[in-house]
């Protein structure tokens, strides 16, 4: 819209502080040189109030943006057993690599620091705030103000920085302080570093003699180009075939054993599958299923139905589903149900760290939508 | 004897090839298979929220190409649709705003040749030689040119009053990506871009919009843009406070370290390029960058530092933006150690690790700029090792 360009006498830029700007590398301006009056496009329509309020969730150190609510520490540890635990381990120790949440206080000058919520989070805001717009992982705000307020207790609480009587909601977090708060500072590179590594530096005959004091190929922990590992697993693909042949000649049964249970579930209704697909967003964070599915933290889930424990292609598994497998275990909907009931009772020492879902309609649910997956 | 290269009548000499209706959209050569982003499978707990890494070793110029450019995600590629994707302007401003895609493609357009590193780049290495390549010490780092319209703009449009200090952009993904970033910057250089190196970004670099930050930590170029608030002060979200603050010997904490500072690293050869030629004429060549400025100067070592050589610079120098240097000469077959050595545009010298380590102690985990060494042994293998 040519000629739709206005300029509003009232449109402030604000200044470019030249200290301040320097600190931060910006690229200092002439101090003669006239401010330019910024050009101002009129592009866009107006944001409605309702529009504003749907994405507008960000919650400050000083308390703005936090919603109306509560949530005490009991509600909480529910809450988190429920949603957060199965990466986040039972006590914030986390699962894997996953982060922990809890713990580590006092460890921030040790060798290796454990950074935690209670150990090094300078502001609580910061807690509600990333719990309420990225969590639980792979189900991002799907929890209600109160939820947010009872997690955010627990974790304190799982911080030791609370009793178990705590309540949290605007007034507590009010009076609230991380105790890592002061630890924070302002970058101080340009005045610390910048002239320590300035100046014309030695060109010729700088040392007399130079040595290696550490190899990356002694640490070895950089991945393998593919093209060598399918190398090697080619070379080494001849021993296991006739490793495997031989299994297989021994123990047909095992491999054919029951093929069954795969009718009932293809018949359950398309509520009940519905129903399984907000259950699966427990699982989302470790297993994929459906088009694309692929194994992440735990094992792709198509076809999982009437075939075999431990056998998806490409996931290593924990040595209980190992000899699961070589057991002819077969995925029934009851051994699906038992296992998933109870997991670390039904397959002890499993890497799944999920605790179980103890409510029998989310489980036939779950188990329907994972059955909507056979070939 | 004869080459039977020569002699010998290949397919491609003799054979038709395919239409121009084979490749629409064209890939490279299926010999450069290898030439590709790669990750570490132990770095973090699952791919959806991780990073891969840019194959510097396989690369010329200044810049990557889009499918080439490392990525870093913390809930997965968002798939936005951008017929139903917004802008939204709020907070301290004069008038709340929404902006569709097309809306913001009649905002003047620039085109910016500019790096983003992530401010972890070469974070593993701070308690040692670590890992075997320029792509994974190094590879936390693109270079593209960005097609995109002026923050400032948009944010006029919306009249940003007196009392905003600070914006805090937010990304459309399932992480719901944060930053505070400081008002002088958004009204300097930033960007809301909609293309890299002439087409739209890829998704996994932010498709539709993404915010270019020059100069600073990739953390917060905010993909796949969705808000921009207006606020009187920092925000202290997950990414500003428990990321990307660097923890010294100490205890205490660095925050809103924002500036890249000038760094440099021999692309080849390197562990992942090894000499295969012999003694005789080598190319020599690497990359070097500084988030405050350009690079007039590059020094190289092929001793380890006991002497050491102007580099030879060719290509664009742009502020902000990638640079290349080559260095020339005879091998004469023995081991090197080779390191090189960046000047920026304000007097910065890249320091060594030791310098860093001296200051920050080892657990910062961020803003890794010291100076890289690889040991070429006499068959031309290159490790990567430190030297005292």
């Amino acid at each position: 819209m040519i000629g739709a360009a206005y300029m509003l006498a009232n449109t402030m830029v604000p200044e470019v502080h030249a200290p301040v700007a320097e600190t931060m590398g910006l690229t200092a301006k002439a101090e003669s040189a006239p401010a330019p009056v910024p050009m101002v496009y009129a592009l866009g329509r107006p944001a409605t109030p309702e529009e504003v309020a749907a994405w507008d969730i960000d919650v400050r150190p000083d308390g703005h943006g936090l919603p109306d609510g509560s949530g005490d520490v009991w509600t909480g540890e529910e809450l988190y057993i429920d949603n957060c635990a199965v990466c986040h381990g039972d006590f914030g120790e986390a699962i894997g690599r996953w982060p922990v949440l809890a713990g580590g206080q006092g460890s921030l000058t040790d060798d290796r620091p454990v950074k935690t919520i209670g150990s090094y989070w300078p502001y609580l805001s910061t807690v509600y705030d990333y719990v309420n717009r990225a969590m639980p992982f792979g189900n991002a705000q799907s929890l209600s103000d109160d939820e947010v307020y009872a997690i955010t207790a627990y974790l304190l609480y799982l911080n030791d920085l609370v009793d178990d009587d705590f309540v949290l909601d605007q007034e507590s977090f009010a009076a609230f302080e991380m105790p890592n708060q002061p630890a924070f500072y302002m970058d101080d590179r340009a005045d610390t570093e910048y002239a320590l590594f300035t100046g014309e530096p030695c060109m010729t005959n700088c040392a007399e003699t130079v040595q290696i004091t550490a190899r990356a190929a002694v640490v070895d922990v950089t991945p393998e180009d593919e093209a060598a590992r399918e190398a090697r697993a080619a070379a080494h693909e001849a021993e296991e075939a006739v490793v495997e042949v031989a299994a297989v000649a021994a123990e047909p049964a095992a491999v054919e054993a029951e093929p069954v249970a795969v009718t009932e579930p293809a018949a359950a209704g398309p509520d009940l599958i519905a129903a399984g697909e907000k259950v699966f967003k427990k699982c989302a964070a470790c297993h994929q299923v459906g088009d694309g599915a692929r194994n992440r933290s735990g094992p792709a889930l198509n076809n999982i139905l009437g075939h075999p424990a431990g056998a998806v292609d490409g996931f290593r598994y924990s040595s209980v589903f190992q000899d699961m497998q070589a057991a002819g275990l077969v995925w029934t909907e009851d051994e699906l149900a038992a296992f998933l009931t109870a997991p670390k009772t039904y397959a002890a020492g499993t890497k799944m760290s999920f605790r179980g879902l103890s409510d029998e309609e989310d489980l036939t649910a779950v188990i329907a939508y994972l059955g909507s997956f056979a070939e | 004897g004869s080459d039977p290269a020569i002699t010998e009548i290949q397919p491609w000499m003799q054979e038709l090839g395919e239409g121009v209706d084979a490749r629409p959209y064209g890939t490279p050569s299926r010999f450069e298979a290898h030439v590709k982003r790669r990750n570490v499978e132990w770095l973090t707990a699952d791919p959806v929220s991780s990073v891969n890494f840019t194959p510097l070793h396989e690369m010329e110029g200044i810049i990557t190409p889009n499918g080439l450019c490392f990525e870093r995600h913390h809930a997965g590629i968002a798939d936005v649709d951008p017929s139903v994707h917004r802008l939204m302007i709020n907070g301290l401003v004069d008038r709340e705003l929404v902006f569709t895609m097309e809306d913001l493609a009649r905002f003047p357009r620039h085109n910016r040749v500019y790096f983003l590193e992530c401010a972890a780049n070469s974070g593993m290495e701070w308690r040692g030689a670590q890992l075997n390549g320029c792509q994974f010490t190094h590879g936390m780092i693109h270079n593209v040119m960005y097609t995109g319209v002026m923050l400032r703009d948009v944010l006029n449009a919306a009249g940003v009053q007196t009392a905003g200090k600070w914006i805090l952009p937010e990304g459309a993904d399932a992480s719901g990506m944060t930053r505070s970033i400081p008002m002088e910057k958004a009204l300097d250089d930033c960007m809301i871009a909609t293309h890299m190196n002439g087409e739209r970004l890829r998704p996994e670099q932010g498709y539709p919009v993404r915010l270019v930050v020059p100069g600073w930590e990739g953390n917060m170029w905010v993909k796949w843009l969705r808000r921009i608030e207006v606020g009187d002060q920092p925000w202290h979200h997950r990414e500003e406070t428990s990321k990307y603050t660097d923890l010294l010997a100490d205890g205490q904490a660095r925050r809103f370290t924002w500036a890249m500072d000038a760094k440099s690293v021999i692309t080849n050869p390197s562990p992942q390029a090894p000499l295969t030629h012999g003694p005789g004429p080598t190319v020599l060549t690497g990359v070097a960058w500084s988030g405050r400025g350009t690079i007039p100067r590059v020094d190289v070592t092929l001793d380890g530092g006991k002497n050491w050589h102007q580099a030879r610079m060719d290509g664009p120098s742009l502020d902000k933006s990638m640079h290349r240097f080559y260095f020339d000469f005879e091998w004469d077959g023995k081991p090197l150690l080779l390191q090189s050595r960046a000047h920026d545009s304000t007097g910065y010298v890249q320091p060594t690790k030791n310098q860093l380590r001296a200051v920050r102690g080892e657990n910062s985990i961020y803003h890794n700029n010291g100076i890289q060494t690889w040991h070429v042994d006499a068959r031309g293998e290159a490790e990567n090792v430190e030297i005292g």
